[in-house]
């Protein structure tokens, strides 16, 4: 029952013995962990990586729309945890980005609810990232798949 | 009433925020649109009608025919691409 939003890393091992520490009901433990992913651009015959990105969020109404969704995930389904980890700022190739994380007393729960919060958190959080590159930096447009995503969840399972 | 703006909508626009005192006929976020067009270059451009840019008022996303009564703060802003 858990969200941060947070400039510094996370230590995955720390947030997880934190969030299931004493709680005997839970049977199974989903995590999904977002990395910075090296990305290139292509400029004519030139192949230029991409090395860092930014992101920006919107301080008080991001911590509201996490809060959000995790309650719904919890109206969904039967959990005993749940955490979400957002970072923002600079962020180079390979660093982590989000944690998110649930317990449940079965493990069907909690890989959909999992599933559920890092398709919703990517569509319904308010943060944009902007790529360094060679040439200047870019706004990441929004992709449809991950709406396409989000939409599969807009009936109850 | 507080309008803010984010990503590539605060560059354009040129200030991340700005406090406006709303003329009685502006009642909507659609007619805030309207209305905030008119201030410079930046802002009808960041707002032009075929843009895609969502809204949130008092930090709860919504849509453009909300009403803005009472609202303390507006927010416009692109599509996210968060996680």
């Amino acid at each position: 029952m858990t969200v941060r939003v947070q400039e510094a890393d996370f230590d995955i091992g720390a947030e997880l013995d934190r969030l299931t520490g004493g709680n005997r009901r839970i049977g199974g433990l989903a995590v999904f962990v977002g990395l910075v992913r090296e990305m290139h651009l292509r400029d004519g015959l030139h192949r230029e990586r991409i090395e860092a990105l930014t992101l920006e969020h919107y301080p008080g109404m991001t911590e509201k729309a996490l809060e959000d969704i995790e309650a719904e995930a919890r109206r969904r389904w039967t959990l005993e945890a749940t955490l979400i980890v957002h970072r923002y700022g600079r962020l180079e190739a390979g660093d982590r980005i989000v944690l998110v994380a649930v317990g449940s007393p079965h493990r069907d729960a909690a890989f959909e609810a999992c599933e559920f919060l890092v398709d919703w958190l990517k569509t319904k959080a308010p943060f944009w990232k902007l790529e360094e590159t060679p040439v200047g930096e870019k706004w990441v447009e929004a992709h449809e798949g991950d709406d396409a995503a989000a939409a599969r969840w807009a009936k109850k399972p | 009433m507080k309008v803010r703006y984010f990503a590539w909508m605060k560059r354009t626009v040129g200030v991340a925020e700005e406090e406006v005192v709303l003329p009685a006929d502006v009642r909507t976020v659609g007619e805030l649109v309207e209305w905030l067009r008119t201030r410079s270059g930046g802002h009808a451009e960041a707002l032009a009608a075929g843009a895609a840019f969502g809204t949130a008022v008092d930090q709860r996303t919504t849509t453009f025919d909300a009403l803005l009564t009472g609202a303390k703060e507006v927010a416009f802003f692109p599509p996210f691409t968060g996680g």
